[in-house]
């Protein structure tokens, strides 16, 4: 079993990678990380906080974009191309089907992850170097003198360090969670676009859950009672993404406690796994 | 079919009633860890217009907070000082995190558009002009204060708001309080201590308490005897009538 949903995981991923959607996607990740070098030239001093912005903020754009093109698309695609039916008249279940391609969609995800973080790291460190140089010039001959050493060490504390990591986990993982949510609606959807639009509401709905939970929690003497359902609605069927919008701090240098990286990843996790168990449940008696 | 799906939506409302508690109780833990912490107002609202209130909503305030700053670089080419005052105060807005937007926002208008106020040849009167400096002195001092509401352990903006009182306002036992809560904060920079009790020594009625606390940093070594720091401890010394013996010993 685990062979054939590794092999689904490898076929669709090669299939997602062939896509121009993935090109064209990447190209414009890059390009946006690659000109923030020059977008953080244009701000007054703070340049390492703009690049910042810019290229975790493009991350975190395009990973979603990614996730939800790319999941919304293969189920209605390997029906037109019939692929679909050739690989369950083959003893395949359709939930390890699923599976597999769920696992082929976080494998491109997480590599599109991996190459962005990776030109993110060389324009942070090209900068680094830059500044640190700049900075060695306008203090020569007194390097070892108490300001020239706290203006590097300025440089140094707001380029890398170690929050960055969990940021672009979150990232990877918030990713993984709308993958995984578009999966489900594409097993009850009648098309890519309808997908593509439900899952793209739900992502902006989603952002407003954690308003309308508390609100809800809290209950509204001052409100219509089809209001009350509305919010109650949206605090129970919607995930709440605001939880992994941590990147926003992260950039601003506020420290992430390890516990509440680990409890933040942990209900991506959550997420992740009951979409598909929802996913394979409608889809498991779906006429095709 | 129709079925299942029905199932599948009661399911995923189950899932949400379990996962409530456990959401409400990270988003807390996340707030108490001041993570998250902007409030997305209406005031907000006004500022960046609706689609960049969308964007705000939906994760990219960084982005935006980006793309705002670049827009007040270019307000600043053209010395729109009002536009720059309003781009500030929705970047901060957006970034309350980030020490260097409150910095920078601060610096431009308490030292930039104080000068070009004093400076407005399109206003007559002097003492108009001065009184615009003062509002833009005020201004800075403002963001600072708020900055540092937003970032009560930052040391950086601690320094700054001192700088700020030292430079612009010449209030000196200010700009010693905010020296000293600086020094006291983790991250502050090796110097902050030092210009602290520089500044202690201007405060009147603290020149004593001033006079220990430079005493106290001259005992801690040569990495301390800053030139400044030996001739102020000699000149209180003097002041303060200090016995010949207990005085420090003259630089060679």
């Amino acid at each position: 079993m685990i062979t054939r949903i590794f092999a689904i995981s490898r076929n669709t991923l090669i299939e997602l990678v062939r896509q121009k959607v993935f090109y064209i996607l990447l190209i414009f990740g890059l390009c946006a990380i690659g000109s923030s070098i020059f977008m953080a030239k244009l701000s007054f001093q703070e340049e390492f906080q703009m690049l910042k912005d810019v290229c975790l903020g493009a991350m975190s754009i395009f990973t979603s974009i990614l996730a939800i093109l790319a999941t919304a698309n293969f189920l209605p695609k390997d029906m037109e191309d019939r692929t679909i039916y050739t690989l369950l008249s083959k003893p395949v279940p359709r939930f390890a089907y699923l599976m597999g391609k769920l696992g082929g969609i976080l494998i491109l995800l997480g590599l599109f992850t991996l190459l962005m973080s990776a030109v993110f790291v060389l324009v942070l460190w090209l900068r680094e170097t830059a500044v640190i140089s700049e900075i060695q010039g306008q203090f020569q001959g007194v390097e070892a003198s108490e300001e020239a050493r706290a203006a590097i060490q300025s440089v140094r504390d707001s380029t890398f360090n170690v929050n960055l990591i969990p940021g672009i986990l979150i990232i990877f993982v918030k990713a993984a969670l709308l993958a995984s949510m578009t999966l489900f609606v594409s097993t009850f959807a009648t098309s890519a676009l309808f997908t593509v639009m439900v899952s793209a509401a739900i992502y902006f709905i989603g952002h407003l859950q954690a308003t309308a939970r508390e609100h809800w929690m809290q209950g509204m003497a001052s409100v219509e009672w089809w209001q009350t359902i509305m919010v109650g609605f949206v605090a129970l069927m919607f995930p709440d993404l605001q939880a992994f919008n941590l990147t926003d701090d992260v950039i601003a240098g506020a420290m992430i406690p390890l516990t509440l990286f680990l409890q933040t990843f942990a209900l991506g996790g959550v997420y992740v796994v009951v979409y598909f168990l929802l996913a394979s449940f409608v889809f498991s008696i779906r006429e095709l | 079919m129709i079925l299942r799906r029905l199932i599948a939506l009661v399911l995923l409302a189950v899932f949400g009633a379990v996962k409530m508690p456990v959401e409400t109780s990270l988003d807390a833990a996340q707030k108490s860890a001041l993570l998250r912490s902007t409030a997305l107002d209406l005031d907000l609202r006004e500022q960046v217009g609706q689609m960049g209130f969308l964007a705000a909503l939906s994760g990219f305030r960084s982005p935006l907070a980006a793309v705002l700053w670049i827009e007040a670089h270019t307000a600043w080419e053209r010395t729109e000082w009002g536009r720059m005052a309003s781009l500030f105060d929705t970047v901060t807005g957006l970034q309350p995190r980030s020490t260097l937007y409150w910095d920078m926002a601060a610096w431009h208008m308490a030292w930039n558009a104080s000068v070009a106020a004093l400076n407005d040849e399109s206003v007559q009167s002097e003492a108009l002009r001065q009184r615009n400096q003062r509002q833009y002195f005020e201004l800075g001092k403002g963001i600072l204060e708020r900055g540092i509401r937003n970032n009560p352990n930052s040391s950086f903006l601690h320094e700054r708001m001192a700088i700020l009182l030292r430079d612009k306002f010449e209030d000196h036992c200010g700009a010693a309080e905010a020296f000293s809560k600086a020094a006291e904060l983790p991250n502050a920079a090796p110097y902050v201590a030092r210009f602290a009790a520089y500044e202690m020594a201007k405060c009147p009625g603290r020149e004593r308490e001033a006079y220990d606390h430079l005493r106290s940093l001259y005992e801690k070594g040569e990495s301390q005897r800053l030139p400044t720091l030996l001739t102020l401890l000699q000149e209180m010394e003097k002041n303060l009538d200090v016995p010949p013996a207990d005085r420090i010993e003259s630089p060679k």
